[in-house]
């Protein structure tokens, strides 16, 4: 489709949700308002409350402390599901052992974890990387571990023949094949580093996305938290934009999933 | 078996480059019962020998290079390279496979010079050796590609310069050109025998399609349907070399040949097909 066209398209979306959204938060219709604004705010307090935030520089700090908490709940839950992804791969018996385990820890909705962090580490940062890392460590581990099981037999009985051994093995074919996997869901863990941070802040912390958002609901400033909802959207936007750079430099090697590339 | 042909260079005492004698190879089926998969089988391949195993499909013909390679192990018999007993892999085969091999996540150039870099030799050295090896496939200008962006031709010449760089002291095949289409095997069938002349290695190539056998070979042996599988046919073909594997197609005698071997073959290929049908 014509790059514009399309483009004009995604702008119309918006446009017509905003429409109606100021509509029925402004214009009574006979005589009462379908949006009340006490629920719903307007689209220009909304606008108003965002543009505060930024000229007052209130929002940075609250910022800077979510995409903290995120990298760093990115980077440990990523090296240990790199780390532990190998390790179980390459020693059946003890992913055999430990799998009931796995599983039943993976099936635990991770928010219930989050009172228990909060008095092991305390309301600051390192309560929500914690609850950030039990939600990447799963998907990064379990892609790896696919990664390095899923390795064409062909190619690795060739790197075998080539006289690689154990060392090169793991350099040459296991560490890229992991890696492709593990990129391959990047989106979905950097995501859930995220979501890990901000569902902390907003159970008990001093700052950061989620803290504005829950303190802006507290006092029903609903203003507040749609103005908190929409930077922090368009925080996801910008680093699921990073995020894609980041993979298309890296997989470089990997085919295009679309027809014409045949 | 053919009184035609000239006989082997290693019969006048010199050993052979591969020897399998009297191996028996059987795999273990779910359930406990067993499948003999290839029958006690003797080969031998004289050193700068270009010999093809051709057989119906499934008949344990790349089960039997494996053996070689050293990738299973077979129950009974002995296979031995450049006189020296086999024990694990062989390292001194240089192994192309039916499938794709190339680690896709090289550029043809990084998975030509990998033979090299993991022997230990300087990556800049590797590369420039890569270079050359690329040039003599005809892949010069496709350095930078990764294996997905290649054509299965220019897969497989990667894969033949991936091999060979290592200077392989045996070369073992396994339907090599089998997934190509029938141009560019025969592209690719003159451009191994131009490669193999220039250093005349002992070559074990594995197919079912037997014209092209007879192209590339000095001896095509014959093998029967499995299970328990046997080398039922030894033809010596004395074509003259070198040969064009797409022009020799037309001579008188690559007919003969084809007729006098196809006749034994086919009578194999048709128990493969009551079999599976029945």
């Amino acid at each position: 489709m014509n790059r514009w066209k399309l483009l004009g398209l995604q702008v119309l979306v918006g446009a017509v949700v905003l429409g109606l959204w100021w509509i029925g938060s402004t214009v009574k219709i006979f005589g009462v308002l379908l949006l009340p604004p006490f629920f719903f705010s307007t689209p220009g307090d909304v606008l108003s409350r965002v543009v505060r935030m930024f000229a007052t520089g209130l929002v940075w700090r609250h910022l800077w402390v979510t995409l903290i908490e995120t990298a760093l709940a990115f980077g440990i839950g990523a090296v240990g599901g790199i780390l532990f992804g190998f390790w179980f791969a390459r020693k059946p018996l003890v992913a055999a052992v430990f799998d009931p385990y796995l599983k039943m820890i993976n099936a635990l909705p991770r928010v219930v974890l989050a009172p228990i962090f909060m008095l092991w580490l305390g309301l600051g940062i390192w309560s929500k990387v914690a609850l950030g890392v039990t939600l990447v460590f799963f998907i990064v581990f379990f892609n790896v571990y696919q990664g390095v099981k899923e390795v064409s037999p062909v190619v690795l009985a060739n790197a075998r023949l080539m006289g690689m051994n154990e060392r090169q093995l793991f350099r040459h074919v296991y560490w890229p094949s992991a890696l492709s996997w593990m990129f391959s869901s990047l989106h979905t863990s950097v995501g859930f580093a995220l979501v890990g941070a901000v569902v902390g802040e907003y159970l008990g912390s001093s700052a950061g996305l989620g803290y504005l958002i829950h303190q802006a609901e507290g006092v029903f400033d609903i203003a507040g938290v749609f103005a908190g909802m929409f930077v922090l959207a368009a925080f996801v936007l910008v680093i699921d934009w990073v995020v894609t750079r980041i993979e298309d430099r890296l997989l470089v090697w990997r085919p295009q999933s679309s027809l014409n590339d045949a | 078996m053919d009184p035609r042909g000239t006989p082997p260079m290693s019969s006048d005492g010199a050993a052979p480059a591969i020897r399998l004698d009297g191996v028996r190879i059987a795999f273990r089926l779910e359930g406990g019962a067993t499948y003999e998969a290839v029958a006690e089988t003797t080969i031998a391949v004289a050193e700068g020998e270009f010999v093809s195993i051709v057989g119906p499909t499934g008949c344990g013909k790349s089960t039997l290079l494996n053996a070689v390679a050293g990738l299973l192990k077979p129950v009974a018999g002995s296979v031995t390279v450049l006189g020296r007993p086999l024990a694990g892999l062989c390292r001194e085969a240089g192994y192309l496979f039916q499938q794709d091999a190339v680690m896709p996540w090289k550029t043809a150039l990084d998975n030509v010079a990998l033979g090299l870099e993991v022997a230990g030799r300087p990556r800049e050295e590797a590369l420039a050796e890569a270079r050359t090896w690329l040039t003599r496939v005809g892949l010069a200008r496709f350095a930078d590609r990764y294996p997905h962006q290649l054509s299965g031709g220019q897969r497989k010449r990667v894969g033949l310069a991936q091999v060979l760089i290592r200077h392989p002291k045996i070369l073992l095949m396994d339907e090599p050109f089998g997934p190509l289409d029938a141009q560019t095997r025969q592209i690719m069938g003159n451009l191994l025998l131009d490669l193999w002349a220039a250093d005349r290695k002992a070559v074990l190539f594995v197919t079912h399609d037997l014209e092209e056998a007879i192209a590339l070979s000095d001896r095509v042996l014959i093998m029967s349907a499995g299970p328990n599988a046997r080398i039922i046919g030894d033809h010596r073909i004395d074509l003259a070399r070198p040969r064009d594997a797409s022009d020799i197609r037309l001579d008188p005698r690559f007919h003969e040949l084809h007729r006098a071997i196809w006749g034994q073959l086919k009578a194999e290929v048709a128990k493969t097909y009551e079999e599976s049908a029945a």
